[in-house]
């Protein structure tokens, strides 16, 4: 152990990897609402409920079913993308013609339905959820304490994030996902199901969501609200990095956990408030975002 | 946005419905302090406030703030602050903190309102001109999170007493000899600062002005084209927006003598466009309407606790969903009349 301006290494690191955990959350869900955004023109609010149904839902499958966490990660983005095709074609469907704000005002109604329904029989205290036993402990590298199950998150949702990209710049199906975002009708002329791929894109958009809150259950207790003040930081990541960029999205994803964390660090007045104050900053030098197209 | 009165008929019988809906109004909440509660009537009268407010945005320039719980929120806390303990001390950095102090007496309430007042509007500047550098969809979400910046500042200063709020706000008197703790004298001086500030948005919708505001929200790139700088139409629409709703949240926290964090709490912001959205969004008297009829709804389910929120999601739903125009826009359309 030794010592940074005054900071044990220990704190200083500890706090970075908390960062870098924050940072492959907002990373997940902000690629999530990106991908969202890309194919139907809607900001999905209802982004940090889903998140919270992730984490609920391995919670229920431990809890009923005894199904432990490497089920669950697998089983629980499942049901609530499934979940997620459901509200798409109940309600989000009728939108698209719609001013993009109405698509925001309906998933917002979404989430509060979402979370006031949890909180009701829930309340706002958390629900443990422990960490799998594989994972459990962790190893001293010299200058930190390392969790195993920290490790595994950062680079877990690294994976699924850089997969992502692969999948939608590298891939066939992804050049189809890229060209019905440019120009919908001309997709489907050439005979491509362009609605049922926006239906997917939302289910996938939404598993995503739900994966980071399966992985954030043994980390922050389950609780009904661990979503709705996520999303707006998230809605701030969004704003810094623009939503025209896969990789833009992932990229500044971690970079503002990493941020977070080191004002944890040295400033912890100012934690809570950094990123806002970033995307402050950012508007005023880059209005278009870092990573954006326009506006 | 959706126009919601159609333009072939509105011209010919806009002031007469107007003027006459505008008497039915005033008329309504003069008799009504004689048949229901004066504290719900006076949350009512100031959330109607708030909702006009933010309807001079969504309605008239299609702007979506979903921060707007900043303005009201800071107008409520600094309102209180003011008629409670005058003092401000700022911080800031020399080396280390330092504190300067104004030294302020306890103020009288119009005083208090007007320092919340202008308060919001110094806010609604900084966050507007932060805004409306990005549009439609991006524009919510910077005014999203701003507000939640200032909402964690909030919790922060220790002005604003975190979890407690700044409790037992002295009403005072108003100009020194209208005791406003009666409750008559209060719900009058509440009622003469919602008719007025209705009035003047009347004005300013309806002024060159508001034309101009309605042709940003119909198409900007053509207002632009025809040579107005709609960046700046957008921002001071944005700093009377915010203004107004400062005034809502000052005189809020005078009528229940408490500013707390509930007020600038993003569940805030989505009342108001719950309020305006139920009520008609771009009609003169829809956030009236919304204000009332969000707030009757919630007066009948505080005994269900969480559900409430279920029950405002499940409006938002129904409402974007089947009812865009909301209750005067449907009751323009019907009467073929412009509200």
């Amino acid at each position: 152990m030794f010592e940074v301006f005054g900071i044990s290494s220990q704190a200083l690191f500890g706090q970075l990897l908390i960062g870098l955990i924050n940072g492959s959350f907002y990373a997940l869900l902000s690629l999530g609402l990106a991908v969202i955004f890309g194919m139907l023109n809607i900001i999905n609010f209802t982004h940090g409920a889903q998140y919270m149904l992730g984490a609920f839902t391995a919670f229920f499958l431990l809890q009923y079913a005894g199904l432990g966490y490497w089920w669950a990660i697998i089983i629980a983005p499942l049901i609530v993308g499934v979940s997620g095709v459901i509200l798409e074609r109940l309600f989000l469907q009728w939108l698209y013609k719609l001013d993009h704000l109405y698509g925001l005002l309906l998933t917002f109604g979404l989430a509060l339905i979402f979370e006031g329904t949890f909180r009701n029989f829930f309340g706002s205290s958390g629900l443990p959820y422990s960490v799998p036993p594989a994972l459990q402990g962790g190893r001293n590298l010299g200058f930190m304490f390392l969790p195993n199950y920290r490790a595994w998150v950062v680079v877990f949702s690294l994976a699924v994030c850089l997969t992502t990209w692969f999948v939608i710049e590298r891939t066939k199906l992804g050049s189809y996902l890229r060209a019905a975002t440019e120009n919908p009708t001309l997709v489907r002329a050439f005979g491509i199901n362009v609605p049922r791929m926006i239906t997917l894109t939302y289910g996938f958009g939404v598993a995503l969501a739900a994966l980071a809150g399966v992985m954030a259950a043994p980390i922050y207790n389950v609780s009904p609200q661990m979503g709705a003040d996520l999303i707006i930081v998230v809605f701030a990541v969004v704003v810094i990095g623009g939503m025209g960029s896969i990789m833009g999205a992932i990229v500044t994803g971690f970079g503002l956990g990493i941020i977070e964390g080191l004002t944890k660090v040295f400033f912890p007045e100012a934690s809570n408030t950094v990123i806002f104050i970033v995307m402050a900053i950012v508007l005023l030098i880059r209005p278009a975002g870092l990573f954006g197209r326009g506006t | 946005m959706e126009s919601v009165a159609d333009p072939k008929f509105a011209h010919a019988t806009r002031s007469h419905s107007e003027a006459i809906a505008f008497v039915i109004m005033a008329g309504a909440f003069i008799i009504a302090p004689f048949l229901a509660y004066p504290v719900f009537l006076m949350k009512v009268l100031c959330f109607a406030l708030f909702a006009c407010a933010f309807n001079l945005l969504i309605g008239y320039v299609g702007l979506l703030s979903f921060g707007h719980a900043l303005f009201f929120g800071w107008g409520a806390y600094l309102a209180a602050h003011l008629a409670k303990v005058g003092a401000i001390s700022l911080p800031f950095w020399l080396g280390k903190w330092h504190w300067i102090v104004i030294p302020l007496p306890p103020l009288p309430p119009e005083l208090a309102i007007l320092g919340g007042m202008l308060f919001a509007a110094l806010l609604g500047l900084i966050v507007g001109a932060l805004a409306i550098r990005r549009q439609g969809i991006y524009f919510a979400m910077i005014t999203l999170a701003l507000a939640q910046m200032m909402y964690f500042f909030a919790i922060q200063a220790p002005f604003t007493h975190g979890e407690d709020g700044i409790q037992a706000v002295p009403r005072g008197r108003l100009f020194g000899f209208i005791d406003l703790a009666d409750q008559t004298n209060m719900y009058v001086t509440v009622l003469v600062i919602f008719l007025g500030s209705f009035l003047l948005i009347y004005r300013i919708v309806n002024s060159p002005f508001g034309e101009v505001l309605k042709a940003i929200r119909e198409n900007e790139p053509r207002a632009i084209s025809l040579g107005y700088k709609t960046e700046r139409y957008k921002l001071v629409a944005f700093v009377l927006s915010a203004t107004f709703a400062g005034l809502a949240g000052a005189t809020k926290a005078l009528v229940f003598q408490l500013a707390s964090l509930t007020d600038v709490y993003w569940t805030m912001s989505g009342e108001v466009i719950l309020m305006t959205l139920v009520g008609g969004m771009g009609t003169l008297f829809g956030p009236v309407a919304g204000a009332f009829f969000v707030l009757t709804l919630e007066n009948y389910l505080t005994t269900i606790g969480q559900w409430v929120f279920v029950v405002q999601g499940a409006i938002f739903v129904v409402c974007v969903l089947l009812f865009r125009r909301g209750i005067i826009g449907e009751l323009a359309k019907l009467l073929r009349i412009k509200l």
